[in-house]
């Protein structure tokens, strides 16, 4: 069976598949790293959102193949219920999820937007974000809580 | 107490000692969890009658207390507020109460999580058990200590003498023991002035897990040995299987086929497998039953065929005469059917046995969900278990119930473990769907803005008299046992408009059926009813060429909704004059609007009102500014609140500004998020919510009430800034673009 090198949160990993267009979201899932959720599979709602050199993208529509070489990063990979990263404690602070569903592709892609961009305006956070999804209507928090990692008054 | 229920309640509190979560057990260790499923398999009876303060509570010896809850959180703060209800009852530390939630086999039945009654209801309950317990422990405490009752006081879960002394624990008086009390309903209640709990934005503790990705969601939750399975819907509605060409799937290592007549599904060691498969798989399908055409459903609703009329209020009587300046008005108002639109596609587990069956679920309803289940793998009730575990986000009934049958009916025709998950064409395509309504209203007011005469007729499909659950799909197709009816929620409330009127007549047109499967979608009817009553009213206030919120505090007897009107007035330093303003053919129009529900009539009370901005040239609607005051009654934990009211308008008013399924005549077509799109970022208002709290009054709901005002206020604002009325959702942008150069709204 193939292997593929993959970075995933720091760590050099070699996964094993049979399938070179198997998703990387499916990969993540089946070694544990389930905070990336399936929402569409087609790349529209961002709830599988991780970061891929730094950069957010879709873990359901980017396959094993493509991820080869690359350093995924995943909600795991950012911080810890006991280390939270700056921007996931952001999101503990404001009270962000609901139902939580879109939380981890959201504090990914927040994630991507402030390590290009330290101090946006709400304007350039809802651009940033409009491509991930929430259906609980958790958006006014995470705007807060975005402006708020950003040392940014919400 | 006999043998039996003893050796269930040693179980259930073996199962819960130090507060482990049982569903962790279940997924560390299967022989474990078999076993703890057996033990509590048999519990029915007793140790679950809402009767009973042990179904309830329990004191556990390490001084925690056990909360078993039926009612589940599914993101709206149960999982908080309940244990500040119980903790302030009771008199221990919040950090000392474990939660138990939708477990059929450890928590009683307090009825579906719906309709915003967690708390009103489910939190009630448990708040009566918790002051039972009180009282019983006082009571013990009170001969332990030979002091009397009276002269003892509870601080963190001990009791001392006031008069100072040693005291004695909960735990010390009842850890692992049964209460073996009643529930009293006149047990008295803490005064709400004491609460130290209560009322504070206590937080959730399941933020952190959200936000670091340690939550269990049922999409996360797997059984050793577990086979995943995608299920392949038929192509078209009501249409059945044909033939199955099981080669098309013969190069997918693993892949097999599960056919149960016109239920249709792939299984596979892994879930990539198990996609690819349900892809690659060819199936011929019949041409199905037909679906109506999407853009004539207004019209179709008017057409039936229909189960009767009912007169639902006929009340107070219209003037003989009408005086001078008295205005007529008639109005159409659509509501389209809606899709939960859950962000994450429906997800189950289920282990079905010979004799018993255990289903991971993510459904609202697990306690009646039993029955079904039992019913159609025909197995006793006592022999199903479901599990409730947190998903994707519910509005009422979306898809999770159907993927646990999925799951149970596949895990017992393969012997093992199944766990299906849906795809989002799946989810948009076949979740129940909020059925679509028709209002027409016809009304009379004076000069001065008086109600003379109301009349509102709705056209809405009646819930079948006793249906145990909304039928599932693949009982339905594997040709099972299920129940047929239908059942969409209360849709029939607040028709009549909330002010002072001379008659007022409601009459429904119950529909005998409605196309693709409806079911209750958050604040089932009221949004579409309240949009037609509010809505209308603005016409006849500008009919009577009176401001809306003045309009509104002269129809209003409610000193808490008046109440609620002028602080939301206030917050939007409203203008007292007549709409529309005088801006309404600039490029961009702005105006306001106002709208307001007492919900149920018996229920919270809800303003909203809005600021917004119409682009002439593309239709297209800004929101710029909502503001809602929000009185439901005591208020357990303010952020909670306020999280669920955000929420409320936000899917609201992606509702209003773009949601309507789609289909052809034979299948749904708005199956992604391209084809049936929810607001985003960019969309997105500043939203100010202003809480009325009354810390004396019976706790209601958050959780819907402020859905219903929305539909209503956006139609007023736009009305306020380009004097046209939108009377039928989605105010999409061609839409309103039609609607300003003069087409029918």
């Amino acid at each position: 069976m193939p292997s593929y090198k993959i970075r995933i949160n720091g760590s050099d990993r070699v996964v094993d598949s049979s399938d070179p267009d198997q998703p990387l979201l499916y990969v993540l899932r089946n070694i544990g790293l389930t905070a990336a959720k399936f929402g569409c599979g087609l790349g529209q709602c961002g709830a599988c959102s991780v970061l891929v050199d730094g950069r957010s993208e879709r873990s359901c529509v980017m396959t094993i193949a493509a991820a080869e070489g690359r350093a995924i990063t995943t909600l795991e990979g950012l911080g810890s219920a006991a280390k939270p990263s700056a921007i996931q404690l952001a999101f503990i602070n404001e009270n962000v999820p609901q139902c939580g569903y879109c939380t981890s592709g959201m504090i990914v892609s927040a994630t991507a937007l402030l390590s290009s961009n330290p101090k946006p305006t709400p304007a350039q956070v809802n651009a940033a974000l409009d491509g991930n999804l929430c259906r609980c209507g958790s958006h006014p928090r995470v705007v807060r809580a975005v402006l708020a990692a950003s040392g940014q008054a919400g | 107490m006999n043998a039996h229920t003893k050796s269930f309640q040693l179980s259930r509190r073996a199962l819960l000692r130090g507060g482990g979560a049982l569903t962790v057990a279940f997924a560390l260790s299967a022989p474990a969890g078999k076993a703890l499923a057996q033990a509590v398999a048999s519990a029915a009876g007793r140790a679950l009658d809402l009767k009973e303060v042990d179904a309830f509570l329990a004191i556990n010896a390490d001084g925690t207390v056990t909360v078993f809850s039926g009612k589940v959180d599914f993101g709206q703060g149960l999982r908080i507020a309940i244990p500040q209800i119980a903790a302030e009852e009771l008199g221990i530390p919040v950090d000392k109460v474990r939660f138990v939630e939708g477990d059929t086999a450890l928590t009683p039945d307090q009825g579906r999580t719906s309709g915003s009654t967690g708390i009103m209801r489910g939190g009630m309950q448990i708040r009566q058990a918790a002051a039972t317990a009180r009282k019983g422990l006082i009571d013990l405490a009170s001969k332990r200590l030979n002091v009397p009752a009276e002269g003892l006081a509870i601080v963190d879960g001990t009791i001392r003498p006031a008069a100072g002394g040693p005291g004695v624990t909960f735990a010390e008086l009842l850890g692992g023991k049964n209460f073996d009390l009643k529930l009293d309903p006149k047990a008295p209640l803490k005064n709400p002035s004491n609460y130290t709990l209560v009322g504070k934005s206590l937080k959730r503790p399941d933020i952190v897990a959200k936000c670091t990705g340690g939550h269990v969601y049922m999409q996360n939750f797997a059984v050793p040995n577990m086979l995943h399975a995608r299920v392949i819907r038929p192509a078209a509605s009501g249409a059945t299987l044909r033939s199955v060409d099981e080669s098309s799937v013969a190069d997918l290592p693993g892949a097999k086929v599960v056919r149960i007549k016109d239920f249709l599904a792939v299984v596979a060691d892994d879930e990539w497998t198990a996609i690819k498969a349900a892809r690659a798989l060819k199936s011929q399908w019949s041409e199905g039953t037909g679906l109506p055409a999407w853009n004539e459903m207004a019209k179709s609703l008017r057409e039936g065929p229909f189960n009767g009329d009912e007169v639902l209020i006929n009340k107070g009587e219209a003037p003989a005469a009408l005086p001078d300046g008295a205005k007529t008005l008639k109005a159409t108002y659509y509501w389209p059917m809606q899709s939960h639109a859950s962000l994450g596609p429906s997800c189950a587990v289920a282990d079905v046995r010979d004799d018993q069956a255990t289903v991971w679920t993510a459904s609202q309803g697990t306690h009646g969900n039993r029955n079904t289940f039992a019913r159609f793998l025909k197995l006793p009730r006592e022999k199903v278990r479901m599990i409730y575990l947190e998903g994707s986000g519910c509005y009422g009934m979306n898809g999770h119930e159907d993927a646990a049958a999925d799951a149970a009916i596949l895990s017992r025709a393969v012997g093992r473990p199944v766990r299906v998950q849906w795809s989002r064409e799946d989810e948009h395509g076949f979740d129940p769907k909020g059925p679509a309504q028709l209002l027409d209203v016809t009304g009379t007011c004076d000069a001065n803005g008086n109600i003379l005469d109301w009349k509102l007729e709705m056209w809405i499909p009646q819930t079948t008299k006793g249906l145990p659950n909304i039928p599932l799909l693949s009982p339905n197709e594997s040709g099972l046992d299920n129940v047929q009816g239908l059942n969409a929620g209360l849709l029939s409330q607040n028709g009549d408009p909330p002010y002072s009127a001379g008659r007022i007549q409601v009459i429904a047109h119950w529909l005998k059926d409605a196309p693709l499967r409806p079911a209750p979608l958050r604040s089932p009817g009221k949004p579409a009813n309240c949009f037609a009553v509010e809505a209308f009213c603005d016409e006849l206030a500008a009919a009577a060429g009176i401001d809306p919120v003045e309009f509104r505090l002269r129809g209003l007897k409610d000193p808490r909704g008046i109440e609620l009107v002028k602080r939301a007035a206030a917050i939007m330093k409203w203008q007292n004059r007549a709409s529309p303003g005088s801006d309404r053919n600039a490029a961009v129009a702005r105006g306001r609007g106002i709208s307001y529900i007492h919900y149920k009539h018996t229920e919270t009370y809800v303003a909203i009102g809005m600021e917004v901005a119409v682009e002439r040239a593309t239709g297209n609607i800004k929101v710029e500014r909502v503001v809602c005051t929000h009185d439901c009654g005591q208020i357990i934990n303010p952020d909670g609140a306020r999280a669920q009211i955000e929420g409320s308008i936000v899917q609201t008013l992606s509702r209003v500004l773009m949601e309507e399924v789609k289909f052809d005549r034979s299948r749904v077509t708005s199956n992604d998020w391209s084809s049936y799109p929810i607001l985003t970022f960019s969309q997105l208002p500043k939203i100010e919510v202003e809480l009325i709290d009354r810390p004396d009054e019976p706790p209601l709901g958050a959780g819907e009430a402020a859905c219903a005002a929305v539909g209503g206020a956006l139609s007023n604002a736009v009305f306020d800034a380009t004097g046209v009325r939108l009377r039928q959702i989605p105010f999409t942008p061609e839409r309103v673009k039609a609607a300003l150069s003069g087409a029918p709204s």
